[in-house]
């Protein structure tokens, strides 16, 4: 067995000489001057004339900016003050609930002076520990969002929008109803909140049908078959020592993520005393966010997710095997099974998979492993996904019979999302009255005739039951922007009630209170929890498996290639794509933005012909574009090719492809893969046989991050074991850095001031504050929820994809993504490792001394500063930093300059329009005011969150108290659903962070600990909980 | 409802608010009227109802009656009273259900408080004529750099004719003595004497120049126009209102915060018109109807002061002030961390606000006045347990240092104040 090898495009591992070449080169800009080849200097498009033009009019702008008068600025407070509470420049926190279709997660809503601008996790609430996700933290920018409904319309069939009042609408809507006849149906996605289901349920002769973008339906039916009827459980993956996942993102985007990584991370804690930890197998075709996380992990065919389930079900029983799965795959079943049934219940089983059979055969393990009533709780059942595919298939089939007089559509968008979508638009065109509460004019949204845009859920009062008895609430932050209302007040206007839905939804909760003060306390603290109550098992039936393996084993063996349509973490069903900062996170494995591709197998790209293993693939971001064919269905997609993918299976993602009308963020990003799913009578199928690939020879730009921010092969970034080789020599990494220490001195005379440092002495304490954080590798799955909580605490901006593809994203904390393979076999992926990347805070910074203007430097409190009013943009400080973290302002991102048409390019760096809808006034709103906008120029970066450390400080101040160790959370730690991130005074031995690293020592590092840089960012290595023995471990340090 | 906000924060501001005016304006215990300004004139005058009933003589009406145990009683357990007296519940139901703070021993001595009973026992005055007050006075800062300027031009003029002279003599004394010399090149064409001018206009162009963009927005002695001519004088300094009374946020927000609309009407509810004060005038002389500027208050408060009861706070319109301290929107600046945890007076930036009828921009809010006065501030140190503030306890060394002599102050400077991120981020 070779040595492990961490890497992070093929490139690395295939010409090792040459990545290091181009790695080095990794700052070259290009001179922009296009066309400029063989012609003179007149005819080319930037000639002399120009830069002598350009010299003349930059001179006389100075001049004239100079000579200008200081603008009049007015100050006008407010006519009648709200509160006492209310105190300009404070921020206030509200809890609320974010809801987006049938997610829920409970939040904080940070409103300063008057507007959201933050969403933190609600740390009140014990099983979500205050975490969040990436769309959970975007969702305060879709408040702001430009292409948003404002007003009422009706719209004609040409496509023309008429303004229309509430009253005019009502009045209209009321007699259309009664005109149409027919059964009035309401589609929504799943609705979670229980005044809503109230009013719904008296609409008198309203038939409500749910539907979800992303089909359950599999694991509902199947529940229903097994006797726990048709319901969702809540899972434990806490309590739950063995995990398998066939196909199940549980972590990204399966069902309830954010819940699921903060219980999942309990059991992935390890204690450094008595290392253990939770073990997870995941079966799967693609590269999941949640595979990469698993401790062994094997592919097969999506096709061969049923044959999976049942051999695993045979194998937990004791029951002969039945064949017909590789050696490889049939093994790791085994072991699985064998890990299962010694967990002694403390074991779950999950699959992704929407067929009702496969779902059933997972039931039926659950229930031999006595998962039910331990990981699995029937008595706190979910409301997350309640849709039903076939309940769908029969509205369509009765709007085409031409029996639905009116349907109300809220939430669903079946005219993207439904797999059929050309059989469910020329149905709606047979529905008399077609009326839309939807935010947006999204693609079934155009084609009714009344839209009546709801609320965002930041301007609303309501409720949602996540799982049984568990209420949050959810109350306005901020005055609704636009003339919209709530779609439960037109639900009960329409079924002849006057209340509007904030009193209904009061009066419905006030009863259920024991008195006034006890639902402020509800509201305040965001949530109403169920008594704690036991797990509940349920009443499972087994009935229903035999028929259902029967089934299985009749599935048809597909030979050909299979397609996989998945959810992109940040993207999910689509319905927040209109959204910049969702659309510019990188992918967690792919590292891709901006787009839609179709992942393939290293066996297939060379099947292909594609040459995965060249420099121009892996370079550059010209990617070789195939073509999927599925009967009549075809499309056109780059392809990205990774390790670790069944060698058949191509994965597409959903939630791309969106019409014009929903934003010029989302507008013309990737392709519509929904079409590709097929239905099968009873639900939905994601995964697809019978798909055949052709390389067209023709490339396209996918927006990549991973092939920049290079670290010139150095040693000592990742430090990553297996559990056996961690307990067998726990000491490596202490050890490690006690020789590089050690070497350090002798190179340094043993005399650290005079041969190491230019500046004092780090370890001289002046005082008791030195910011820290500490990152636990163990912990992060890489979901991204820290780097968007980043960009809305720090005003990073968004810079479109024609600058990522220059490499010219602004993210200031990043996180890198490694392949684990010995050298021999680089698809062969033993693990991946997700390393979260900010700026170190190097305390012997090598940023700090090549500035030639000082404009960074380091405080006493050990923070690495940066001052944009006083940088003049040389950039030998990204240059010289060895982390790579410093983020350069190439063009004016912002508007924040002086000179208005600074962002008008005309040549190369022309901006995307996802910038310039940034720039709007209206999504400015989200800015947060106590951080500079930075302009054109200069360099920005992590900056330890300053404008909350130093909050924390005038707190402390003002209360007259010592700072306390845990006083400050920076925004990436409170985002983090895993607790993964760290921060706090690590001179203050009772914080957290004192204690974390007091009590790891052998797992903390520095990364590239050789440079002797002393970062303030400490991490901790990850352990792949498998029996493995890593030979070069004990030796990895060179 | 409000998750992170602790209730009842308005007691605790006016709390505070009183022990900041005792501690602000210096009075001498016995002077009834300062104390009367400080303690009672955001709610009472003396004459009219404001949010409180008038004063005047209120020690001889019922249910006093000259009684001064009485009136302690009500001032020490106006919570109690307001509840259960018939007398003081009338009051209450009067003045719209606003209630009066209730001051304790600690808060307001008995000395003090009749000394403000004696002050508010005066007869009412024969009002004197209105005194000056507007005079304009003449900037003085220059004078010194003219007179020295003048000077030295003279002084080069001088030299530049004896040194003429001195070359005319010598040519003189030259012819006399019958060396010949080549024709003195005249001084506009002698190149010692054009390198010297080219020097020094270069010198002197290349400062105005760099002053100039230095100045690039900054806005020292910045005085517009406000929509109304409020007097800052009238108000924080012949009445004594304190700054926090209107500028509460101050204390405990980033920004000072300019009232809002019904914060000047708690007083101008009863303050209808300006006729006791002296004499106003606008910054060019112009005389200043007090009574009318109230009026465009009413005006945008939407208050008939005929009517007062059916005033309609929620109706009122915002007054667009004119921002006069404008920081670049790079810099960082926090009130409360100088007015609240550094204990910085507001004197200390804004100047002399209670002599100014229409406020100035005093202080030039560049970064090296900022930076200065950081170098030169003490902190709040808590130098042993019963003074300062308690956040310096962790800094160990300082305290070592003080207590060993090395240090006999902690600056501004000495915790970090003069790093870049403490206000650019």
């Amino acid at each position: 067995m070779g040595e492990n090898k961490y890497w992070q495009h093929f490139g690395e591992v295939n010409d090792p000489k040459e990545a290091k070449k181009l790695a080095r080169n990794e700052f070259a800009e290009e001179l922009p001057f296009e066309g400029f080849d063989d012609e003179s200097i007149i005819d080319a498009k930037a000639p002399r004339r120009d830069f002598l033009k350009y010299l003349g009019f930059s001179t006389a702008a100075a001049t004239l900016a100079a000579s200008c008068k200081m603008p009049v600025r007015k100050a006008v407070p407010f006519a009648d003050k709200p509160s006492a509470e209310f105190v300009p420049g404070e921020a206030i926190f509200y809890a609320t609930t974010y809801v987006q279709d049938g997610d829920v997660v409970p939040v904080l809503a940070k409103v300063r002076d008057g507007r959201p601008i933050k969403i933190e996790g609600n740390s009140a609430i014990a099983n979500w520990g205050g975490g969040t996700s990436s769309r959970v933290q975007a969702s305060v920018l879709d408040l702001y969002d430009t292409a948003r409904l404002r007003t009422p319309f009706q719209r004609s069939k040409d496509g023309k929008s008429t303004e229309k009042t509430f009253e005019q609408i009502d009045k209209q809507v009321a007699d259309a109803i009664k005109a149409a006849g027919g059964t009035t149906v309401l589609l929504t996605s799943s609705v979670v909140s229980p005044s809503t289901k109230e009013i719904i349920s008296k609409f008198p002769n309203l038939k409500h049908v749910q539907y979800d973008a992303v089909s359950y339906s599999g694991m509902l039916l199947a529940n229903e078959a097994c006797g726990f009827g048709r319901k969702i459980p809540s899972y434990n993956f806490g309590e739950a020592k063995v995990i398998v996942s066939l196909g199940a993102d549980f972590l990204g985007t399966w069902l309830s993520p954010v819940e699921f990584a903060a219980a999942y991370a309990k059991g992935r804690k390890i204690d450094e005393k008595n290392p253990s930890m939770s073990k997870h197998y995941q079966f799967e075709g693609t590269m999941s966010m949640t595979g990469a996380n698993a401790d062994e992990r094997f592919t097969h065919r999506p096709s061969e997710t049923g044959a999976v389930a049942v051999a695993l079900l045979n194998a937990v029983n004791g029951a002969a095997d039945a064949g017909g799965l590789n050696a490889d795959l049939t093994k790791g079943i085994n072991k699985a099974a064998a890990d299962l049934k010694a967990a002694g219940g403390n074991a779950l089983v999950v699959c992704g998979s929407n067929d009702k059979n496969i779902q059933v055969v997972v039931n039926a393990i659950n229930n031999a492993i006595g998962a039910n009533g331990k990981t699995i709780n029937w008595a706190a059942t979910v409301n997350y996904r309640q849709g039903v595919d076939a309940d769908f298939a029969q509205l369509v089939a009765d709007m085409e019979a031409g029996n639905v007089g009116t349907l109300l559509i809220h939430g669903a968008n079946p005219a993207y999302t439904w797999y059929d979508a050309d059989k469910f638009k020329a149905a709606l065109k047979k529905v008399k009255v077609t009326v839309s509460f939807n935010e947006k004019l999204d693609e079934t949204t155009e084609l009714c005739e009344y839209l009546i845009p709801n609320h965002h859920y930041l301007e609303s009062w309501g409720d949602a039951e996540a799982a049984a008895g568990n209420i949050y609430f959810i109350q306005p932050t901020i005055y609704p922007l636009f003339k919209t209302r709530y779609y439960q007040t037109s639900l009960l206007l329409w079924s002849g009630n006057n209340t509007p839905y904030e009193d209904y939804y009061k009066e419905y909760w006030k009863g259920k209170f024991a008195s006034d003060a006890e639902h402020n306390k509800a509201l305040q603290s965001g949530v109403k929890e169920a008594a704690a109550a036991t797990a509940g098992a349920g009443s499972y039936s087994g009935s229903a498996v035999a028929e259902a393996t029967t089934a299985i084993a009749g599935y048809k063996k597909s030979s050909g290639d299979e397609l996989v349509l998945y959810q992109k973490v940040s993207i999910g069903t689509g319905a927040q794509a209109g959204n910049p900062w969702l659309q510019e996170l990188p992918d967690p494995v792919s590292k891709a933005t901006w787009d839609n591709y179709a992942i393939i197998s290293t066996a297939k790209a060379k099947e292909l012909g594609i040459d995965y293993k060249s420099n121009d693939y892996n370079y550059y971001p010209q990617k070789p574009v195939i073509e999927l064919t599925v009967g009549n269905k075809k499309l056109e997609l780059p392809a990205l090719v990774f390790p670790g993918i069944n060698a058949n299976t191509i994965a597409v993602a959903v939630g791309y492809g969106r019409s014009n009308n929903i934003g010029k963020v989302a507008a013309g990003v990737g392709k519509n893969a929904y079409p590709f799913a097929t239905y099968n009578g009873t639900s939905v199928d994601y995964n697809v046989s019978g798909v055949t690939t052709t390389n067209l020879h023709k490339s396209y730009k996918i927006a990549q991050m991973q092939k920049h921010d290079s670290y010139e092969s150095r040693k000592e970034v990742v430090r990553e074991t297996t559990m056996a080789s961690f307990k067998a020599n726990p000491n490596v990494i202490p050890e490690s850095s006690k020789e590089l220490t050690d070497m350090f001195y002798k190179n340094a005379n043993n005399d650290f001031r005079a041969g190491a440092t230019l500046y004092p002495d780090p370890n001289t304490r002046s005082h008791e504050i030195k910011w820290g954080m500490s990152i636990d590798m163990n912990l992060c799955n890489g979901c991204n929820a820290c780097v968007a909580a980043c960009h809305a605490e720090n005003n990073v901006p968004v810079v479109g994809k024609s600058e990522v593809l220059r490499y010219h994203d602004m993210h200031w904390l990043r996180i890198d993504r490694y392949f684990v393979t010995d050298d021999k076999n680089p698809d062969n992926v033993k693990g991946v490792v997700f390393q979260p990347m900010l700026c170190q805070h190097c305390d012997n910074a090598p940023c700090e001394n090549v500035c030639p203007v000082a404009a960074t430097n380091h405080s006493s409190e050990g923070i690495n500063q940066m001052t944009y009013n006083r940088c003049v943009g040389t950039r030998y400080c990204a240059n010289n930093c060895p982390y790579k973290v410093r983020r350069f302002n190439w063009a004016d991102y912002t508007g924040s300059d002086s000179f208005p048409n600074n962002q008008d390019q005309q040549i190369v760096g022309k901006l995307d329009d996802a910038v310039h809808v940034m720039n709007d006034d209206l999504s400015r709103m989200v800015l947060n005011p106590d951080v500079t906008v930075r302009s054109r120029g200069v360099i920005e970066k992590c900056s330890f969150c300053v404008q909350r450390t130093q909050h924390g400080k005038l707190e402390a101040k003002k209360a007259n108290r010592p700072l306390g160790g845990n006083d400050v959370k920076s925004a990436c730690q409170t985002a983090c659903p895993t607790n993964a991130i760290v921060f706090g005074n690590a001179y203050d031995a009772t914080s957290d962070i004192a204690k974390l690293r007091a009590e790891n020592p052998q797992r903390n590092f520095h990364v590239l600990e050789q440079l002797h840089v002393l970062p303030n960012v400490t991490y901790m290595a990850k352990i792949r909980n498998t029996d493995e023995v890593d030979e070069h471990w004990a030796g990895h340090h060179e | 409802m409000i998750f992170c906000k602790p209730t009842g924060k308005r007691l605790t501001i006016l709390a505070l608010i009183l022990f900041l005016s005792t501690s602000i304006i210096s009075v001498s215990a016995q002077d009834g009227k300062a104390l009367f300004m400080s303690k009672c004139a955001a709610c009472h005058s003396l004459d009219k109802d404001m949010t409180g009933p008038a004063l005047r003589g209120i020690i001889d009406k019922a249910p006093y009656n000259g009684d001064m145990a009485k009136m302690s009683h009500w001032i020490r357990n106006v919570n109690k009273l307001v509840a259960t007296d018939p007398h003081y519940m009338d009051l209450k139901a009067k003045f719209g259900g606003s209630v009066m703070i209730q001051f304790d021993e600690s808060a307001l001595p008995e000395p003090e408080l009749e000394a403000i009973i004696k002050y508010t026992s005066t007869p009412v005055a024969t009002p004197t004529p209105g005194g000056g007050g507007g005079g304009v006075t003449e900037p003085q800062g220059n004078n010194n750099v003219l007179i020295f300027g003048i000077i030295t031009l003279i002084l080069a003029v001088i030299a530049l004719i004896l040194m003429q002279v001195n070359s005319n003599l010598k040519k003189m004394s030259d012819d006399a003595e019958g060396i010949s010399r080549p024709n003195p090149v005249p001084f506009y064409k002698n190149k010692a004497y054009i390198a010297i001018f080219i020097l020094l206009a270069s010198t002197i162009f290349g400062y105005l120049v760099a002053k100039g963009a230095i100045g690039l927005g900054r806005q020292k002695n910045y005085q517009p126009v406000q929509p109304i001519f409020y007097s800052h004088k009238v108000h924080a300094g012949i009445n004594q209102i304190n700054c926090l009374y209107c500028h509460g946020s101050a204390w405990e927000s980033k920004t000072a915060g300019i009232p809002s609309v019904n914060i000047c009407m708690n007083c101008h509810k009863a303050v209808t018109d300006y006729t006791k004060g002296p004499k106003l005038y606008s910054e060019d002389g112009k005389e200043v109807d007090g009574t009318a500027e109230i009026a465009k208050l009413y005006k945008a408060a939407g208050f008939d002061p005929k009517s007062p009861a059916s005033w309609d706070p929620t109706k009122a319109n915002s007054i667009e002030w004119v921002k006069i301290h404008n920081l670049p929107d790079h810099v960082y600046f926090n009130h409360s961390q100088h007015v609240n945890a550094g204990n910085v007076q507001c004197q200390t930036c804004h100047g002399d606000i209670t002599a100014m009828d229409e406020v100035k921009q005093v202080s030039e809010l560049s970064m090296g006045w900022c930076v200065n006065c950081h170098r030169n501030t003490n902190v709040n140190f808590n130098y042993d347990s019963t003074k300062g503030n308690k956040f310096y306890s962790i800094y160990e060394k300082f305290h070592k240092d003080f207590k060993n002599k090395k240090m006999d102050s902690i600056t501004v400077k000495d915790i970090g104040g003069l790093e870049c991120q403490k206000c650019h981020y």
